[in-house]
């Protein structure tokens, strides 16, 4: 892979910061965007915006065609079965809590949810909002201490009143990619439907949602070098049938009158109100963007940089990394003995290197370790050794500086 | 001294450094200086959680001047509470509630004083500045 020809194509790489060249290492946070990508949102607002699915004039089907044409792409990248399996949302967020309000209605009190103790803010907080409001019960599937989840006690959770499993995929906090084949296995083998958080993915590995067999997957547009704004939803045809609409408006209705309203047809149903076109074309485009590399390199080229990294930073006295998990991806989350976060955090910014410090939206991960949060640095296809050899540096610079 | 000659004062002392590294290893040594907060004062009331750190203030009111301590878990933050502490301690109840601290803009340092930046500081001013009102008298 040649990975100057691909850090060329993201203008944000050649900016300095406080005078220092950029060292983006918080492409877990969101990743930057290829010249593709922002050209296309640049185009479509200055040649073809209009509002879609409601114009007989050229520029609104245009506009509808592009922002289709945007969604087959997604579909045929994912392996979904249908185009309108693909509902586009705001990004993860979104796409979760339209699962926990739509499939919740079909819940019951005594049925019941499992979740994993490392899921995001995002993948906690709907399903525990669903449980309040319908009287469900929330079931965590445990981690141990290597960040991994341990799948026999998940395996123990499973009963016939379980009727969704919600799991990311890769988390975003500790890197660990999940066993979510056998998740799924499971869930379906007690005839439960499964979510998965794919916000942490498909920047990072091939995902085909057919193979994977699982009934929601999730995940945000801006994580994969696309806009902000803008994610999918992937479902099953047959369980978002199944499902009430989420939120009411145009477009997603066939009918309406003032007593009664039918509605739209998949993906309109869930579609309420105009959506973020130019965000749904320039996704189409970010996926072109994934179709144009081989994604096995991509993952090569990131675990290298995850083991070299993990190998000089293993060199610093006092380092303490969280997330050992056999199968991860290229994110690092550590501390420096006496060294917070937010002070290093702090430092790295003036020296260019941008770093996430915190809790990552995950708290209850952070509990579990019992620490506030880490520093974390996560890599995406564009990063390099060199850049990897400037952080090193800019870290033996920063330590004794903060140490006493 | 008034609050405005000592923000003045430490305008002047900043003014010297170019680099930020240089500009941050003082405050990282103003913070490491920091007369700390009693360990009694440490409680929960007094602490102020902000996502990225946190701090504690205790703010007392004798013969009409206030004097404040505190303490933080980063050491930069601690740096900049030892810089908001010395401008506003024993000075007036009725001046530290009109402070407006515009001096950490001068020496570069806004960010960290930024609602965003949830570093437990932005909740900080505002604390010592309504115990201050309080004292007012
Ligand atoms: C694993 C995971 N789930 C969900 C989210 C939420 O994504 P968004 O904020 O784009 O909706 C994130 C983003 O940080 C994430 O990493």
């Amino acid at each position: 892979m040649n990975i100057k020809a691909i850090r060329s194509q993201f203008p944000i790489l050649e900016e300095k910061i406080h005078g220092k060249p950029l060292v983006y290492f918080d492409n877990g946070a969101t990743t930057q965007k290829p010249l593709s990508v922002i050209q296309r949102v640049n185009d479509y607002y200055s040649k073809e915006n209009a509002n879609i699915h409601r114009g007989v004039h050229t520029l609104s089907q245009e506009a509808t065609t592009a922002y289709e044409n945007a969604r087959n792409t997604i579909q045929e990248y994912l392996g979904a079965k249908q185009s309108h399996e693909i509902l586009f949302t705001k990004g993860t967020t979104d796409s979760i809590n339209l699962v926990a309000f739509s499939f919740g209605e079909l819940l019951n009190a005594d049925d019941e949810v499992i979740i994993s103790a490392m899921e995001h803010h995002s993948n906690i907080v709907p399903w525990q909002m669903l449980c309040e409001r319908k009287g469900c019960k929330l079931r965590v599937i445990p981690m141990n201490e290597k960040g991994e989840l341990e799948l026999d006690v998940y395996d123990t959770l499973l009963s016939e009143k379980t009727k969704l499993v919600a799991v990311t995929h890769i988390s975003n906090a500790l890197g660990t990619v999940n066993n979510v084949e056998h998740i799924i296995e499971k869930a379906h083998a007690v005839g439960a439907k499964v979510l998965i958080d794919g916000a942490q993915s498909i920047q990072h590995i091939k995902v085909n949602v057919q193979d994977l067999g699982c009934d929601f997957y999730a995940f945000s547009g801006h994580k994969l070098f696309g806009p902000t704004g803008i994610g999918v939803l992937y479902g099953k045809e047959e369980i978002l049938n199944q499902m009430p609409p989420y939120q009411g408006g145009g477009d997603m209705i066939k009918e309406v009158t003032l007593e009664k309203t039918t509605y739209n047809e998949l993906p309109h149903k869930f579609e309420a109100g105009t959506p973020n076109i130019a965000g749904g074309i320039g996704l189409g485009t970010a996926f072109e963007f994934l179709n144009s590399l081989n994604m096995e390199d991509v993952l090569k080229h990131e675990q290298e940089l995850l083991n070299y990294a993990t190998e000089e930073l293993s060199k610093i006295e006092g380092i303490q990394f969280y997330g050992e998990a056999e199968e991860k991806t290229s994110v690092i989350s550590f501390l420096i003995d006496g060294l917070h976060p937010y002070d290093v955090g702090t430092l790295l910014d003036k020296m260019g290197i941008a770093v996430r410090t915190g809790h990552h939206c995950t708290q209850p991960i952070m509990d579990q370790f019992g620490i506030p949060g880490t520093i974390r640095a996560s890599f995406a296809l564009y990063n390099t050794k060199e850049e990897i050899d400037l952080f090193i540096a800019a870290l033996n610079r920063i330590i004794p500086i903060l140490q006493d | 001294m008034s609050i405005k000659e000592k923000e003045q004062e430490i305008i002047d002392e900043f003014a010297i450094y170019e680099d930020w590294m240089d500009k941050y290893e003082y405050i990282i040594e103003l913070g490491k200086e920091l007369p700390l907060i009693e360990e009694q004062y440490k409680t929960e009331d007094r602490l102020i959680k902000g996502c990225q750190s946190q701090v504690w203030l205790n703010a007392e009111c004798i013969d009409n001047k206030m004097n404040f301590t505190a303490d933080s878990d980063a050491i930069i933050t601690k740096g900049i509470i030892a810089l908001l502490i010395r401008v506003v301690n024993d000075e007036s109840p009725e001046d530290v509630a009109r402070s407006e601290f515009k001096f950490i803009k001068e020496i570069g340092l806004q960010e960290h004083l930024s609602p965003t930046r949830s570093n437990g500081l932005v909740s900080m001013v505002k604390d010592m500045k309504l115990n201050a009102l309080k004292a007012v008298k």
